[in-house]
């Protein structure tokens, strides 16, 4: 996920250097748009939503291997402010608690030293605030762009926008997809918008935000899925998070079926991010179990799989001290972002 | 294991069920299983015992009820039974909706008995089994509420014989139990033998629930002491089980005047055209062969696949099959559990190693080191000749061909002697509507499988059984009318005295595939009136004549696909036609009986317009199920029906038999009145003038004994309805167990040919076969 192609790619001499982004797949190099493949997509909501409601009966993690679980998740979260209201301080705190997102205590007493999130996640104008905060960590900052969340500014601006972000030092793109392209059926102004943003992201990874929430169906969800990684994009994304319905495991479902057909076709691995919603540790361990079970353990790293969350550290913090301490916790007792 | 390690693997690892409740309500019942007869437990004895088929663990000894404690448990269902019908059906519902809280109450413990004691996923009967059980509690004190006002006239009939399978024990205790108990009955319920124990978790809530001794019996024990309770003098009998015994069971009770339930084997068509959604299709595959480990009566167990796509189709679906987690079945993160017993999975083994044909995919998931488990196989590329196809396996493995056309695999699909269940996947809602009536099945789901609810009827059709469970349609089998009806006693034909009617001879010949036809055996009887005056002769029709009845009959199988205003045309058509002979017609019925025929002739017209009338309005239901969709029960022919006609009146029986058969879409082939046979005879010409197509209607002439066992062993017939006053129903009920048709038989009783009860509901149920059809929606 790093834009440099010299990360350091360690087997495990800490738990640090396992979660830092790391190339281990080569990147989507993206291909022609296939309008066959687009138009034969066929998605039934009824069954994917009876797999998706039965799913967190059928996957159960329990002692150890949930907080094992808990962790992976912590080390696979975009740590996101997208506020109007945000300040470099918010920034920096936001920054602090992605280097130690959980007290070192209980990290020390689960021998999860080191633990960070995947990533920060932040507007334009805060990119030089978190790559500064972040020196040294490893860890990416990345960027919502292409006027976020509505992606309805010019789109000469939203391409320039990108290459600003880059310029100022994001690792990854969160680009926002037009939607009146898929909901007219215009593959082909997607595909070219897409491919567009990617060529601009140069170095940076791109994920492309769909919205679902705004388009309508799951066959909608499936075939920009497609239409999107056709023209490169490194990961997709559910959600901006302002949509009134963000990620969804129908939803999810969907993508990851995308991103496995995708694999099958062109042996190239996509990654999956769902953003907005996923608040609770219980939820997070049900979308591990998900990626586990559809796609395979190789997702279940930050380069493939990322959760775009705010509040959803705390609960899983929570979670991690009652494993340790037997008993339930309170917020008060863990450092606020 | 560290937790750092566990980060690098991401390995689910262990998530115990706990089953410390349940081994202490074990414990603290000294592990023995004990048959409940009026309301007391016991004799325990240790005869022989449940073990749990994933460790090999005993969990109780079990009585085995001789044929005297099956017989107690009957006397005293019997004797408890007219205070509980008593109770009426507000009543009843009070203690039904109690049992339903008190299951609620109970889930955890119920569940988790299940599971030891049968092998199955916790995560199943903690979210499938046990909530639908609960729901047909609730579903049924509803029906109790509402018996008396939506079914008038009606009553329970008395003592009810129900054995269930080891498949899903609380679940079919509770669709037998349910609608016996609302409609007033009494049970002795016998549960199978490898699963005794949630049985007596459920007795326990029962009583606690306010049911009076008597009410619920269950004896336990093997097949003998199920074979003693069919012996036993109950008033129905339903069983949930095998093929076989379902068989034997019918066989058994041929003759003996009680109503029958079947509910047995299947080997369900899954099928997949190249427009469905192929994950989703391969993800319902695991719900319908991998679900309790395809000990499913009707699993999805024969896939269809459209040659197109079937490569494709299989290699995901190997993809899907080698990510599912076989082991624990008290474990919460596993898919595939333990196989009920080891006698299960030799026969599993067997019919797997016997087979030569197709490639062999066996899910590259871990299995435990012990206990009876078999991972899930996928054999492709395998003839509809090959064993595999045909046999029920009753365990999961899928075997799978493909198809070309949508009426290919309409035609794989229905070459079974099976009929239970059938999935359709298509993204096309055409396709998927045109096929679901096309399929010989109780059940068809669209883009779904084993979708189950109290509201929707559940049963088969052909080798798979007969009735239904769930809904009105299954409360019906508890329900007969509240009037007893006379005894019927043989009708003789007159006898002649030599004189001669007419001046010109007249032999009638049999009716088949709407031509007249010679006998093939060559031989003729004479009939006369009253007097003994000789009237003519009627073609004594044999087992020769019968099939080519039948084979006309199944040629004119367009008749089904009419529409109901196309048949009500045609009633009324031969009412007109009728109407013009009325004078002919009344004359011939008093020539034959001595009787004025002017009424008769009158009520047979009145009784065809009712059946012109009821053709297109005989509705299915559209029942409300919970899930965002629609499960439709639809009214669909029931094939052939071979009827013997009733000799108390020799054209209004005729008319009464074949008019609903025809309203319905379904064909006929009748044997006439023996006595009194010429006005059936002379009806040949009414049906000829009628537009009515060739092989709807054929009548044969002659004795309804030797004609009896032909018609009902039939293969090809699927249904017979006897209203002879000859003594035939033992015969047609023994014999109908060849193809397990359904059989409706008078049983030496009268029927008032001439009033409201020679007409109406009962026949037009007969006529129609009650096929749901589950459409879950969403876009």
């Amino acid at each position: 996920m790093a834009r440099t192609q010299t990360a350091p790619d360690k087997s495990g001499s800490t738990t640090t250097d396992n979660q830092l982004p790391q190339l281990h797949e080569p990147r989507n190099p993206g291909m022609p748009l296939d309008l066959d493949w687009v138009a034969n997509v066929r998605v039934n909501t009824s069954a994917v939503e009876r797999r998706a409601a039965t799913l967190p009966g059928r996957r159960s993690v329990k002692k150890d291997w949930q907080a094992a679980w808990l962790c992976k998740a912590v080390s696979l979260i975009d740590l996101t402010t997208l506020s109007g209201d945000d300040t470099a301080g918010r920034v920096q705190r936001l920054c602090a608690k992605a280097r130690q997102p959980v007290s070192p205590d209980i990290l020390s007493a689960i021998g999860m030293e080191g633990l960070t999130t995947g990533a920060v996640c932040v507007y334009h104008e805060m990119v030089p605030v978190a790559v500064e905060a972040l020196k040294g960590s490893g860890i990416p900052v990345a960027a919502v762009s292409t006027g976020f969340p509505a992606g309805l500014s010019p789109f000469r601006l939203r391409v320039e926008e990108i290459r600003e972000s880059v310029a100022a030092g994001a690792d990854e793109i969160d680009i926002v997809i037009s939607r009146r392209h898929v909901l007219t059926r215009n593959w082909q102004a997607l595909y070219d918008e897409m491919a567009e943003f990617r060529a601009a992201c140069g170095d940076a990874h791109v994920k492309a935000i769909l919205a679902t929430g705004e388009l309508g169906t799951l066959r909608n969800v499936a075939r920009a899925s497609l239409v999107c990684m056709m023209a490169g994009a490194d990961f997709i994304k559910t959600s901006t998070g302002k949509e009134s319905v963000n990620a969804t495991l129908p939803v999810t479902l969907t993508m990851l079926r995308a991103i496995r057909e995708y694999e099958d076709k062109t042996g190239i691995k996509v990654g999956y991010k769902p953003a907005g919603g996923i608040s609770k540790a219980k939820d997070a361990l049900v979308y591990l179990a998900l990626v586990k079970d559809e796609l395979g353990d190789r997702w279940l790293r930050p380069d493939l799989f990322r959760f775009g969350a705010s509040s959803l550290l705390g609960d899983i913090e929570r979670q991690l001290d009652h494993h340790v301490t037997g008993a339930y916790s309170a917020g008060w007792r863990h450092a606020m972002a | 294991m560290t937790i750092k390690q566990i980060f690098e693997t991401m390995e689910y690892g262990p998530a115990p069920e706990s089953t410390a409740e349940a081994m202490a309500w074990l414990e603290a019942r000294g592990h023995s299983a004990a048959p409940f007869i009026n309301g007391d437990w016991g004799p325990a004895r240790d005869d022989f015992e449940s073990r749990n088929p994933a460790t090999g663990e005993r969990l109780a000894g079990i009585t085995r009820c001789t044929a005297d404690e099956v017989a107690r448990a009957v006397d005293h269902a019997r004797a408890a039974q007219p205070a509980w019908e008593a109770l009426g059906g507000h009543g009843r519902a009070r203690i039904l909706y109690a049992i339903a809280r008190g299951m609620q109450r109970n889930s955890r413990l119920l569940a988790v008995m299940e599971s030891l004691d049968n092998g199955k996923p916790i995560r199943e009967s903690r979210d499938i089994d046990v909530p639908l059980a609960i729901r047909h509690f609730y579903f049924h004190a509803g029906l109790a509420q509402l018996l008396e006002s939506e079914q008038p006239g009606m009553r329970a009939h008395g003592v009810c014989g129900q054995i269930i399978p080891w498949n899903f024990p609380l679940l079919m205790l509770a669709w037998k139990v349910a609608p016996a108990l609302a409609a007033g009955n009494t049970v002795v319920i016998k549960p199978a033998e490898y699963t005794t124990l949630s049985a007596l978790v459920f007795a326990e809530i029962a009583q606690a629930a306010g049911v009076p001794p008597g009410v619920l019996n269950i004896v336990t024990g093997e097949g003998e002491t199920g074979a003693a309770l069919v012996d036993q003098p109950v008033d129905k009998i339903a069983f949930t089980g095998s093929t076989e015994v379902g068989r034997h069971i019918r066989k058994a009770t041929a003759g003996r005047g009680i109503p029958l339930t079947l509910e047995l084997g299947g080997k369900s068509p899954y099928i997949v055209f190249d427009d469905a959604d192929l994950d989703s299709a391969v993800e319902g595959l695991v719900d319908a062969i991998w679900f309790n480990q395809g000990q499913v009566c009707c699993a999805g167990s024969r896939l269809l696949v459209q040659e197109g796509i079937a490569e494709d189709f299989h290699t995901r679906l190997r993809a899907r099959m080698d990510k599912l987690r076989i082991g624990d079945p008290l474990d919460k993160c596993i898919d595939v559990g333990a196989i009920v017993d080891p006698v299960q999975l030799d026969r599993i083994h067997s019919l797997v190693a016997a087979n030569t044909e197709g490639q062999t995919h066996v899910a590259a998931c871990a299995l435990p080191n012990q206990g009876c488990f078999y991972p899930p196989t996928l054999i492709t590329g395998l003839s509809p000749a090959s064993p595999l196809m045909q046999e029920e396996i009753f365990g999961p493995v899928l075997v799978a061909t493909t198809f070309r056309t949508p009426s290919e695999a309409v035609a794989l699909a229905n070459d079974t002697r099976y009929g239970l269940a059938a999935s359709v996947w298509s993204e096309n809602i055409n396709l998927a509507l045109d096929i679901a009536p096309k399929l010989a099945a109780g059940v068809v789901w669209v883009n779904g499988t084993n979708m189950f609810d109290a509201a929707a009827p559940f049963g088969g059709v052909r080798e798979s059984g007969f009735g239904r469970e769930g809904g009105w349609e299954g409360l019906a089998a508890y329900l007969r009318p509240a009037v007893d009806p006379a005894s019927l006693a043989p009708i003789p034909a007159h006898k002649g005295n030599g004189a001669t009617a007419g001046p010109l001879d007249r032999t009638a010949k049999l009716y088949i595939g709407g031509k007249q036809a010679r006998p093939d055996g060559g031989y003729s009887k004479a009939v006369f009136g009253p007097s003994g005056v000789r009237l003519g002769e009627v073609g004594l029709a044999n087992r020769k004549d019968i099939r080519n009845a039948v084979e006309a009959a199944q040629a004119a199988k367009a008749w089904s696909r009419t529409t109901g205003h196309l048949r009500a045309q045609i009633l009324y058509y031969i009412a007109e036609n009728l109407s013009a002979r009325a004078g002919e017609f009344a004359a011939r019925i008093e020539s034959m009986t001595g009787q004025d025929g002017a009424e008769e002739v009158d009520l047979s017209i009145r009784r065809l317009f009712t059946y012109a009338a009821w053709a297109d309005k005989f509705d299915g239901q559209a029942h409300g199920v919970p899930i965002r969709g629609v499960a439709l029960a639809m009214r669909e022919p029931t094939g052939v029906i071979g009827v013997f006609c009733a000799d108390e009146a020799p054209l209004l029986g005729l008319v009464s038999a074949f008019a609903p058969a025809i309203a319905m879409g379904s064909r006929v082939v009748a044997v006439a009145n023996e006595p009194f046979p010429l006005a059936a005879t002379d009806f040949y010409q009414v049906l000829e003038t009628s537009d009515v197509p060739a092989g709807v209607v054929n009548i044969l002439t002659g004795s309804h004994i030797e004609l009896a066992a032909p018609l009902a062993g039939h293969h090809d017939v699927d249904a017979v309805w006897s209203f002879s006053s000859s003594d035939i129903s033992a015969t047609v009920e023994d014999l109908s167990a060849n193809n397990l048709k359904r059989s409706w038989v008078n049983n030496a009783r009268a029927r008032d040919w001439h009033g409201p009860e020679g007409e109406g509901r009962p026949f037009l149920d007969a006529a129609t076969e009650v096929k749901t059809i589950w459409i879950p929606y969403g876009e």
